[in-house]
């Protein structure tokens, strides 16, 4: 238990991840549509309240795992319920507690049948995924990670749009094939550690080939959800479908949780294999990339735009983490939060327009800007860092990623440029459209004050990112320093056993 | 006081008979069945922990046979009150059935505590034959005698497996001199290599992979299914498969661990075999029970990897995964039979909208499918995980990685009828009435579901121990 530094007293951690689980359970019995989203709200906004302890008591100098939580789970297997974060997690951890009461607030009207259900599909969906982002053992991360799907799957195709079948059922055989093989690699770990602890596993000398086979396992259950680009076809077909609070989920949360696999499996316990299969992944991720990008300039939808926009960003992620040095990480690291923060935004906006519009056509919003100002505001402000423009969130983090990666390979790095080009040209298209094209809207309504509020707290953390990133950068080095030297040292190991006779 | 539950179903069954001798009255009978299986439960709970041999060694009260018996009545219990309007059935032959369905208990109740061979025949029949004339007694409302049909294939294949049963117990009786379990153990494992011994237990265990729906043993299931009445099935489905997942693991133990590689090697294509075949012809049904049918068969397949270990742990996972599968099978049966109108087959286009014609059954059959399908946290997921695990841990890793495949194959279908009752639209159908104690039956079901997957500590604990009295 060397990795972990217990929490004395208060059980932080266990307390987010069952809060919104009681929260749900209590709301099975409250009646009245406003009642219980008011409760919530009021239950999302505590959690995230409560996640606030963990920044100011986050200790950044060390690579440990803090706020450990340990109780034995099941003895036979050696299962435990391990909670703890590093550096990594923690800012994925109050991504998702800021995340959710937005997405709360977001679906007030949105949605006026079976509020109930609706209410407890989102709560459970945060335990959930407050519990992946926590958990130090593989059996419980896996448990969460595929619980995971059925509120979700529950969130698209009840109520979901009109291809909403298509789009849920896709979307749950999808990720549920990807992780059939976790499975398996989590076993096969498990007989050569005999643990579960992921910390454990991390670090210990599998044969190259077995780190190949897990590599493969543990890439196809993540790809499918980062997604990466032959892999991402269930993504536009679920976000299209998707409520707004699905879309922000998946956009903000869910894809996260693939990047966030690559970092706290791939990387650490099959080090080998990521060093040598890592160049593949890189020029996956520019198709990634080109494709997200050049897709996106060809929508019509704006909700299908923002989808194929995410493959392209989260192409650049995964293009900071394969990189496998200091900046690129920490770049990638940050950009998984700025893509939560401004794709949820943009999804946001969109619901937004969609519940006056009924339609989700750049078309039908043209020349908008005359008649909704406050909306179009937030939308160029989202759109321009969607775009990676300077003095917003996207920038700095982008701007990372390319640092790291022209510094090993000029190359590979050279050919993301284009992505950032189609980035602007795709948004640019969309907000040309949206200001100046057409004869405008007379007929609707600007945003209302439970709609700003909404946005306004999202518009915050771009320009805070984007001016001030440090207080979000200095939690992550000593974590990404660690992480980077667990391969290397994996890799002088391997190679101190290739040099013996 | 160890007989105590024994006894009570036999002078239970009398009454019954008393009650079948007068005008039938349906309800009385129904009530009476009832408070059997609830005392049969508590009876089982009060000699969880006794211990004792009887009738000259050939009967064992232990840990191992008493929870077996405490969920063969949580089942009977459950069947009982959801299937109690038994809508697919005449009323004039309610009494008769009820005697039936308590005289099937019987034998099952006495399957798992008989610990020599002639007695566990009687038992499995008196269970098998008390079944067979079950399925034939549903109305034929389609005019096709589907349930004719089903019962003569249900005879006909359970007769033929009784026969190769009897052949198996034939040779081990004369390679061993005895019939008496005791005794066989260390006798078999002396013998084991021999290709007769091996043949012997492969002939035996045939009978039990009648009752659990092993391929090759499985052809009966989909027409029975679909021909018995929804109770009947549901009967079928869940509770013998209990007593068969005992008795193979008795008959597992007579396998020497270290020399028993023809058996394993037999389990191991079984049991793929199993999964591939009642995975893919799932995939095209339209009939619920038709379906449900199918992934039994690739649910036994799945229990069978816990056998094929030959170890203590696995063949307590098997233990869990039976129970488990005990509790979500009649889950979505609880489902099937609320459903249906007047006790016809339920397609699964009737499901359409049944979040909101009946939510709380919706839900039901939401827990239900996605436990069968093995997500998280159900129990499901732990039984078909912890296999997975004892199977990866004895070096079958192709095994391992063929029983991952299946579940993603099977998760479309159970994915299909979610689908269906969550997100069609109930068109013209109408909302189903739900009564009290199906609700608290439903509610329950889904709590023990659910905590059967997050906290296995205790029951695969018991479990071991359970296993551990016969190694």
């Amino acid at each position: 238990m060397d990795f972990l530094i217990m929490n004395e007293g208060f059980p932080l951690l266990s307390t987010l991840v069952f809060l919104p689980l009681a929260g749900a359970f209590i709301l099975l019995f409250l009646p009245g549509e406003n009642t219980q989203r008011i409760w919530t709200t009021l239950v999302t906004i505590v959690t995230a309240v409560l996640s606030f302890p963990l920044y100011s008591g986050f200790d950044s100098t060390t690579a440990k795992y803090q706020f450990g939580e340990h109780m034995s789970w099941i003895p036979s297997l050696n299962i435990n319920y391990t909670l703890g974060i590093d550096g990594i997690s923690l800012l994925l951890v109050l991504l998702t507690t800021f995340i959710m009461p937005l997405c709360v607030v977001g679906s007030w009207t949105y949605i006026q049948k079976r509020v109930k259900e609706f209410m407890i599909c989102l709560l459970i969906m945060e335990t959930a995924m407050l519990g992946v982002f926590m958990a130090l053992d593989f059996v419980l991360f896996y448990v969460l990670w595929e619980a995971m799907l059925i509120p979700m799957y529950l969130l698209i195709g009840v109520w979901g749009g009109p291809r909403k079948i298509y789009a849920s059922i896709k979307f749950f055989l999808y990720t549920l094939a990807g992780s059939v093989m976790l499975l398996v690699a989590i076993i096969a770990l498990y007989l050569h550690t005999g643990t579960f602890s992921i910390p454990t596993m991390m670090g210990q000398d599998y044969s190259t080939t077995m780190q190949i086979w897990v590599f493969l396992a543990f890439f196809l259950a993540f790809a499918i959800k980062v997604p990466m680009f032959p892999f991402h076809t269930w993504l536009p077909a679920a976000h299209v479908e998707a409520p707004t609070a699905g879309s922000v989920i998946l956009a903000s949360i869910l894809l996260k949780m693939g990047t966030y696999g690559f970092l706290r499996f791939c990387l650490p316990i099959t080090p080998l294999a990521t060093l040598s299969l890592g160049p593949y992944i890189l020029w996956m991720s520019i198709a990634a990339i080109l494709y997200g990008g050049f897709t996106a300039l060809a929508q019509s939808d704006m909700k299908k735009l923002i989808a194929y926009s995410s493959v392209g960003h989260m192409g650049f992620v995964t293009l900071g983490i394969f990189f496998l040095n200091q900046q690129g990480l920490e770049g990638a690291i940050l950009q998984m939060i700025n893509h939560g923060v401004t794709t949820g935004a943009l999804f946001l906006c969109v619901g937004m327009m969609y519940e006056r519009t009924h339609s989700r056509e750049i078309a039908d919003h043209s020349g908008i800007a005359q008649n909704v100002p406050i909306f179009v505001s937030f939308l160029t402000v989202f759109s321009l860092s969607s775009l990676a423009f300077p003095a917003t969130n996207s920038f700095v983090g982008e701007f990372l990623v390319l640092a790291g990666a022209f510094s090993e390979n000029k190359i590979i790095a050279g050919a993301a440029i284009p992505g950032a080009i189609l980035a602007a040209a795709y948004m640019m298209r969309l907000l040309q459209h949206v200001l100046f094209r057409g004869p405008g809207r007379p007929d609707l309504a600007d945003l209302n004050i439970r709609e700003i509020a909404t946005l306004a707290p999202l518009l915050f953390f771009v320009f805070w990112i984007g001016l001030a990133p440090e207080p979000f950068l200095s939690v992550l080095h000593t974590s990404v320093g660690y992480l980077l030297q667990q391969v290397d040292v994996a890799q002088s190991a391997h190679m101190a056993a290739m040099m013996l006779p | 006081m160890l007989f105590a539950p024994e006894l009570l179903l036999l002078i239970g069954s009398l009454v019954l008979f008393g009650v079948c001798l007068g005008q039938g009255n349906g309800k009385l009978a129904k009530n009476i069945s009832l408070a059997l299986a609830v005392a049969l439960g508590v009876l089982s709970v009060v000699t969880l922990q006794s211990k004792g041999n009887m009738f000259f060694d050939a009967y064992r009260i232990d840990l191992f046979s008493q929870i077996f018996k405490l969920g063969i009545s949580l089942g009977l219990v459950a069947v009982l009150v959801f299937g109690s309007e038994l809508k697919g059935l005449n009323k004039e032959m309610r009494p008769e059935y009820y005697l039936f369905m308590i005289l099937s208990t019987l034998g099952l109740v006495f399957l798992v505590s008989s610990v020599e061979l002639i007695t566990m025949f009687v038992a499995l029949e008196l269970s098998s034959y008390s079944l067979y004339l079950m399925v034939p007694m549903r109305d034929d409302h389609s005019g096709l005698r589907v349930q004719m049909e089903a019962a003569i294939k249900y005879v006909l294949f359970g007769v033929l497996s009784t026969g190769t049963m009897l052949y198996g117990m034939s040779f081990i009786f004369g390679m061993t001199g005895t019939t008496y379990f005791d005794q066989l153990v260390p006798k078999m494992h002396m013998l084991s290599g021999s290709p007769t011994a091996m043949l012997a237990i492969a002939l035996f265990m045939s009978g039990l992979f009648y009752k659990l729906a092993v391929f090759p043993f499985h052809f009966w299931v989909p027409d029975v299914y679909q021909g018995a009445s929804n109770a009947t099935t549901a009967f079928i489905a869940s509770i013998p498969k209990l007593g068969a997942v005992a008795i193979l693991v008795r008959i597992t133990t007579l396998v020497a661990p270290d020399a028993g590689e023809s058996v394993v090697n037999m389990l191991m294509v079984l049991a793929v075999c199993s999964m591939f075949y009642g995975n893919l012809s799932a995939l095209v049904q339209t009939d619920v029970k038709r379906m449900l049918g199918f992934s039994g068969i690739s649910h036994a397949g799945f229990v069978l990897l816990g056998l094929l270990t030959l170890k203590e742990t696995g063949f307590a996972t098997s233990m869990y995964y039976i129970a488990g599968y005990l509790f979500m099978n009649l889950a979505c049966f609880l489902v099937i039979c609320k459903v249906s109108e007047n006790g016809e087959n339920v397609k699964i286009a009737d499901l359409s909208g049944l979040y909101k014609r009946a939510p709380l059954l919706a839900f039901t059959l939401l827990v239900g499918m996605m436990a069968l399908a093995g997500i998280p946290p159900f129990v499901g997921f732990m039984g078909k995980f912890m296999l997975l695990t004892g199977a990866l841990n004895e070096g079958h890793l192709s095994l391992v990685i063929l029983a991952a495949l299946n579940t993603a194959i099977a998760i479309y279908y159970y994915l299909s009828v979610v689908r269906v009752a969550f997100c069609s639209d109930p068109e013209e159908r109408p909302d189903v009435q739900v009564d009290i104690m199906t609700r608290l039956v439903s509610i329950s079901l889904i709590a023990v579901i659910i905590f059967m997957g997050v906290a296995p500590k205790q029951l695969l604990a018991i479990a071991s121990s359970a296993v551990r009295s016969l190694l």
